[in-house]
């Protein structure tokens, strides 16, 4: 009897690209939830926009690359940017602006490096970077909780749609009078105008210790990372590490003076943390590949996200964290290698 | 000489490897059957890929089982493994990863099976070191676990050694040769442990054991008698691939790395199979010399799964029917296990010494084929690699054939366990291209 012929091993994961993927998407839908449960569906139509917009440069660039473009737009990894991305924008986000980025994430980020797996930035914030810098005003003002005792006008599936699509409200709303900045824009400005954290917590964002809305985000995008260690697609060194060392740095700084530094809890709540954390950081691509070189690259991207936020230009620095740590990996790497058996 | 040494019963849990199904039972449902007697043996006078022995019969010529048929200057033999008549000697198809016919000598049975006259017991207490080894040379003992690499040699040191390890841990799925033949034949391990040490002039062997191996465990406390006897003792290894690799074995036991382009003996070690071990007490005990071999004959595709004493040479074919013959289309026939095992393109093959394992295995069985991705640097191969290898890496340095990377990344160092494939989410072939890279680093040497 005859048999077919091929190379061990003869085992194969469980788990290809695609289903990485999958589950990261997967980890990411409660957050999803929670997010449109508190900001309205803005998210919804961002995510919508973002994929078509991301398989569409995807498809094209593959095309310019001659590559399989079935095997590679299945891989999910252009969707996942896509989401990443989506969830880092206001609710309110116009689509051009959603596309630049998208565009930028995918075509430039991604392809122009060589496409998956050679990018030296994670696509979604570099993408996420471009719109921040080109389009400041409209990345800061995010909508109010749709819970607490805020005097907000809800704006129904229709009118965010409206929005996304021409930028402009329908009548009798005003883009100031329905958006509010975020949390950690509000603790900026305020600082800046030398208020102290006591006065500033009254102001009704803040929730419990962080932002209303964002703590329960949080939580839920907690939970999803906590999915994806138990599935093994990430590893905990990253989270943890970028996780305490932020923790740590606001810790010193609130210790020194409560008055006008937020405390670590909400440090960590706060902005892109945890998304960062357990979404952005954890991107193997762009991050390191040794257990060392992780707890190195995590902590890097927490010392520096605060560093960003408390004496940087913008109020969130996870996006230049990351970025930043992503150009340090070939070094770390480099001074990570584990030492061959019997060298 | 007699040095202290000391082994950890319970060795540490290694952070490389892969947890992969173990699919033992399947074929350890049964005890170790004897499989019917070839009608015809091809036996092979390559030993390990790099050896080969003159044949000392000529077709024709009338032989009996445990006759030399082959002998080099090393006094290295291989013995008929049925009495008959010489068929033929010539290069004759074998399952090597070569896929290249090797010399053989081919027997046809003829007449009532009749032990050769050499076949006596000995008593290794009556023999010095240097007696012992030619012993082992001559009754044909080579590595069981696959790579057939003289016992004899193995046994010569040159160096003071400290220990004797000897290799229980079958960390490869499916396979449970080395499993039944301690559970059934402890005894026999354990004389042919006593020998080696006395060739080598140690006092102190160790046997590993997996940990999901208790009845091996129980046989072999009891061949030892309470207390482990004569220096021998048993430690129990994780259940995990590749833990039964010679390298990983000893640095689980002794904490103590094989230098890079080194043997074991040159930090004191000696490793030696199990079934080596009691290919060894039997040639003492009995005065057998090595004609058969234990083969499990598993996989999905197998009616009745199971364990073999077979004659080396036995038609592959005739093994699979000893076992109820297929159930099913199987897709591929692996000689060893999922992981280094390498897939025949027939069964018209004979069992060597290096069978220890076939595998009928089912399309569902094995590994859907998906297309290649690039390497997403995900860092699994980097976890998983027993050399503590970048693996993602040295796939990079053989893509571009730079020698200083190759070098550097440690081509050399691979195993080839396959542990990087295993994990790879992008369907990497890294193994495949480290062989071939090792392949053609080798053959410019
Ligand atoms: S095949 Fe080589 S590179 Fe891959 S895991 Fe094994 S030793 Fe490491
Ligand atoms: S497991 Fe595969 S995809 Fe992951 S780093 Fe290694 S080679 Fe790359």
């Amino acid at each position: 009897m005859k048999f077919a012929t091929a190379p061990a091993p003869h085992w194969r994961p469980a788990a290809d690209v695609a289903a990485v993927m999958r589950q990261v998407l997967y980890a990411l839908a409660p957050a999803v939830a929670a997010y449109t449960f508190f900001f309205g569906p803005g998210l919804l139509l961002n995510i919508v926009v973002a994929t078509a917009a991301a398989l569409a440069t995807e498809a094209l660039a593959l095309r310019l690359r001659a590559r399989p473009a079935r095997v590679f737009l299945s891989d999910g990894s252009a969707v996942v940017t896509a989401v990443l991305f989506a969830f880092c924008l206001p609710p309110l986000t116009p689509w051009w602006i959603t596309v630049t980025g998208i565009v930028f994430a995918v075509g430039v980020a991604k392809h122009l490096y060589g496409g998956l797996g050679y990018n030296l930035f994670n696509p979604a914030m570099a993408g996420y970077l471009v719109v921040l810098v080109a389009f400041p005003g409209k990345m800061t003002m995010w909508l109010p909780p749709t819970t607490g005792d805020l005097d907000y006008q809800s704006l129904s599936l229709w009118q965010t749609l409206q929005y996304t699509a021409t930028a402009s409200l329908p009548a009798g709303f005003e883009f100031d009078a329905v958006t509010r900045a975020t949390p950690l824009t509000v603790v900026r400005t305020e600082l800046g105008l030398m208020r102290t954290m006591s006065e500033i917590r009254v102001n009704p964002v803040f929730g419990d210790f962080g932002g209303v809305g964002w703590e329960w985000i949080g939580n839920f995008l907690t939970l999803g990372g906590m999915w994806l260690l138990y599935k093994g697609i990430i590893r905990w060194q990253i989270p943890a590490a970028m996780i305490v060392s932020l923790m740590a740095c606001a810790l010193v700084f609130y210790l020194t003076d409560p008055e006008t530094h937020p405390s670590p809890l909400f440090h960590l709540y706060a902005g892109g943390t945890l998304l960062g954390a357990f979404f952005i950081a954890t991107d193997p691509v762009s991050s390191t590949v040794t257990d060392r070189g992780r707890l190195i690259y995590g902590a890097g991207c927490g010392v520096l996200t605060y560093a960003i936020r408390t004496w940087g230009g913008y109020p969130d620095g996870v996006a230049f964290a990351v970025l930043l740590m992503n150009m340090a990996v070939p070094l770390i790497d480099r001074h990570t290698r584990p030492r061959i058996y019997g060298h | 000489m007699s040095t202290a040494w000391t082994y950890n019963p319970q060795p540490p849990r290694p952070d490389w490897g892969v947890r992969a199904p173990a699919l033992k039972k399947l074929s350890l449902r049964q005890p170790i059957r004897a499989a019917p007697l070839p009608v015809e043996a091809s036996m092979s006078l390559q030993i390990g890929g790099s050896i080969e022995l003159p044949a000392i019969v000529a077709p024709g010529d009338r032989v009996q089982t445990g006759q030399a048929i082959a002998r080099n200057t090393d006094g290295m033999a291989v013995h008929a493994s049925i009495s008959g008549r010489v068929l033929a000697v010539g290069p004759q198809r074998a399952p090597v990863a070569s896929g290249r016919p090797v010399p053989c000598v081919v027997i046809r049975a003829e007449g009532p099976e009749q032990m050769h006259g050499s076949c006596i017991p000995v008593n290794e207490d009556l023999l010095s070191p240097e007696e012992i080894r030619a012993r082992v040379a001559a009754g044909g003992i080579v590595g069981l676990g696959g790579a057939q690499f003289p016992t004899a040699r193995k046994l010569t040191p040159g160096v003071p050694i400290r220990a004797l390890i000897v290799d229980g841990a079958e960390c490869e799925p499916w396979i449970t040769c080395d499993e039944v033949l301690l559970r059934e034949r402890a005894g026999m391990v354990i004389e042919g442990v006593g020998v080696m040490m006395r060739a080598l002039g140690t006092d102190h062997a160790v046997v590993a054991v997996e940990a999901d191996m208790p009845e091996a465990h129980a046989a072999l406390d009891n061949a030892l008698g309470a207390g482990g006897s004569g220096g021998i003792g048993i430690a129990v290894v994780t259940t995990k691939y590749p833990a039964g690799g010679e390298r990983q074995l000893i640095e689980m036991l002794t904490g103590d790395e094989v230098p890079a382009g080194g043997l074991p003996r040159d930090i004191g070690y000696v490793c030696q199979n199990v079934a080596t071990a009691a290919a060894v007490g039997e040639l003492f005990r009995s005065g057998r010399p090595l004609i058969s071999r234990i083969v499990t004959v598993t996989g999905g595709g197998i009616a009745e799964p199971g364990n073999f004493e077979a004659r080396i040479g036995t038609p592959i074919r005739d093994l699979v029917q000893a076992a109820g013959g297929y159930r099913a289309a199987p897709h591929r026939l692996l000689m060893g296990g999922p992981m280094m095992g390498f897939a025949l393109p027939d069964d018209d093959l004979p069992v060597t010494t290096a069978t220890n394992c076939l595998v009928a295995a089912l399309a569902t069985e094995l590994a859907p084929d998906r297309p290649e991705m690039p390497c997403i640097r995900c860092g699994e191969c980097v976890q998983a690699c027993p050399a503590r290898l970048l693996p993602h890496e040295l796939l990079t340095a053989v893509r571009r054939n730079d020698a200083g990377r190759l070098a550097e990344f440690g081509l050399r160092d691979c195993i080839e366990c396959g542990c990087c494939d295993y994990v790879c989410p992008s369907y990497i072939h890294l193994t495949a291209r480290f062989s071939a890279a090792r392949g053609r680093e080798r053959s410019r040497a």
